[in-house]
């Protein structure tokens, strides 16, 4: 499964599905960051965002933090059940907390993504 | 800043050793949280107890036959007839009325004993100096630390180092010996909760703590709980909720102003700002702090600016978050006396967006005070 996981410099993961969609959530080092997320601002179904564009925003206790498009594309789906218990991020941010799927504008993008070895050493030097 | 550059408090190997997150605050290394995290800390405070180092806070002694006196002439407050043993909140004004920081005052046999914001330490001791040093000794206190013990529960686990604790009331405070320990402790806090603050030798804060955390009703809890029980309290924080742009009265602490250094009292004015403070007690002040309720999920932080339903601007949010008692978003604000009511309806811009907010009432939790 890891093959098909990437990550960002903004601790977000893309998770590369079929058909040219990827699922897209914050890493764990992110949530650990940022603390108890009590409240996530979702992009609407449907709206297109390029690469870098600030989509979402997800806040705990102390502070909110943006979530930023990590490939350009159409967001197809996002995660309600994460809306109405914003704490699924921290709980399980790699599977039910993640934030939205997208449906990518050029798979080329996914390129210039890292791989999990590559996250880990930014983690480790951060 | 460079974290070696950071000062410690005693308790800073103890907090290391109880895996908490450290961050710079007030030039201290201090815990924000340690691994249960904020929201557990804070409804552990409020459901049993909760020990916190504020260690980083200034403690000072004023001590003669005038010190009362002398501090009358910085703040806006009673010290006088303040009683033995007896604590009062207080502030220290400039020329303008507004607020150079917050302070609490407890009256013993030989002093006051004042304890002052960190951030705030090194110009309020130097503004005691200035101002009364030829009055009164000022004696600053590094070696003291200083523990709170919060929440319903903490006398519980207090008595059990001495039970002669449980006879005091909310803002009374003594010195007393706990389990071998001398310290002197007031029963007060900064988390609408009953609870104590505990002055004790730096060199035996780290057994006194020791003996706290090992009572099973308390839990260490960081400066990021602290912050949002006090803001569910109602309670300012000193450069975020007051500072020198904000008078006593424009921030709702006409309360902590007694009457006889009210004009026409016995020892009316004769502190600084007096005519400017006096004047907005009689008139009103143009701005008003006020507690803000939202009826969403989404937090509204410092700096929001507060608006009407035509996106007039009012105002601004000086503290927030999401209440984690309360479930939602709380914050304290500034808004004009036409905005100010309770129940007044208005808007935040979040991102842009106009979150609606209502006027409330603080503090936004029932506080739980012993007054015996």
């Amino acid at each position: 499964m890891s093959e098909n996981i990437k990550y960002t410099a903004d601790h977000e993961w893309v998770q590369i599905e079929a058909d040219g969609v990827v699922t897209v959530g914050i890493t764990v080092h992110a949530q650990d960051a940022l603390g108890d997320v009590v409240f996530v601002d979702l992009p609407a179904v449907g709206s297109s965002f390029a690469a870098k564009d600030v989509a979402g925003v997800v806040e705990s206790v102390k502070a909110a933090a943006d979530v930023y498009m990590p490939v350009s594309g159409e967001i197809t789906e996002v995660n309600e059940t994460l809306r109405d218990d914003p704490s699924l991020a921290n709980t399980d941010p790699l599977k039910s907390g993640w934030f939205f799927k997208v449906k990518l504008a050029d798979a080329a993008e996914l390129d210039g993504l890292m791989d999990s070895a590559a996250y880990d050493a930014l983690v480790l030097n951060s | 800043m460079s974290t070696d550059l950071l000062l410690k408090t005693p308790l800073h190997a103890l907090h290391l050793e109880l895996g908490a997150k450290m961050v710079p605050f007030g030039g201290y290394d201090m815990p924000v949280q340690y691994p249960a995290g904020l929201m557990s800390e804070h409804k552990h405070t409020r459901a049993e107890a909760g020990l916190f180092d504020v260690s980083h806070m200034g403690q000072v002694r004023l001590v003669g036959p005038n010190a009362a006196a002398a501090l009358e002439t910085l703040v806006p407050v009673d010290v006088i007839d303040l009683g033995l043993f007896k604590q009062r909140y207080a502030l220290f004004t400039n020329d303008a009325g507004g607020i150079l920081d917050d302070l609490m005052i407890a009256r013993r046999p030989d002093d006051l004993f004042v304890v002052v914001n960190a951030g705030c330490k090194v110009q309020d001791i130097a503004h005691l100096q200035a101002g009364i040093g030829h009055l009164c000794e000022v004696i600053a206190m590094p070696e003291q630390a200083l523990l709170a013990l919060q929440g319903p529960q903490a006398v519980i686990a207090l008595s059990r180092l001495n039970p002669e604790v449980a006879k005091l009331t909310f803002m009374t405070g003594g010195f007393f010996n706990l389990d071998g320990i001398d310290t002197f402790l007031t029963r007060s806090g900064y988390t609408g909760e009953d609870g104590f603050e505990i002055s004790v030798d730096g060199h035996q804060a780290e057994a006194l703590a020791r003996k706290l955390l090992s009572a099973p009703e308390v839990k260490p809890i960081g400066l990021g709980a602290r912050d949002s029980l006090r803001l569910e309290a109602g309670l300012c924080l000193y450069g975020h909720d007051i500072d020198t742009t904000t008078t006593p009265v424009e921030a709702s602490l006409t309360w902590a102003i007694q009457k006889v250094r009210r004009a026409g009292g016995a020892r009316a004015g004769g502190y600084p700002g007096a005519a400017v403070i006096d004047e907005q007690l009689l008139n009103g002040a143009v701005k008003k702090r006020v507690g803000l309720v939202s009826p969403d999920r989404m937090p509204v932080r410092e700096g929001a600016k507060l608006v009407d339903e035509a996106g007039v601007e009012l105002g601004v949010v000086t503290s927030g978050t999401l209440g984690p008692t309360i479930n939602k978003p709380v914050a304290l604000g500034y808004l004009p006396k036409s905005h100010s009511a309770i129940g007044t309806n208005v808007f935040a811009l979040v991102r842009g967006k106009p979150t609606p907010m209502t006027v409330s009432s603080t503090p936004f939790v029932p506080n739980g005070y012993f007054r015996g």
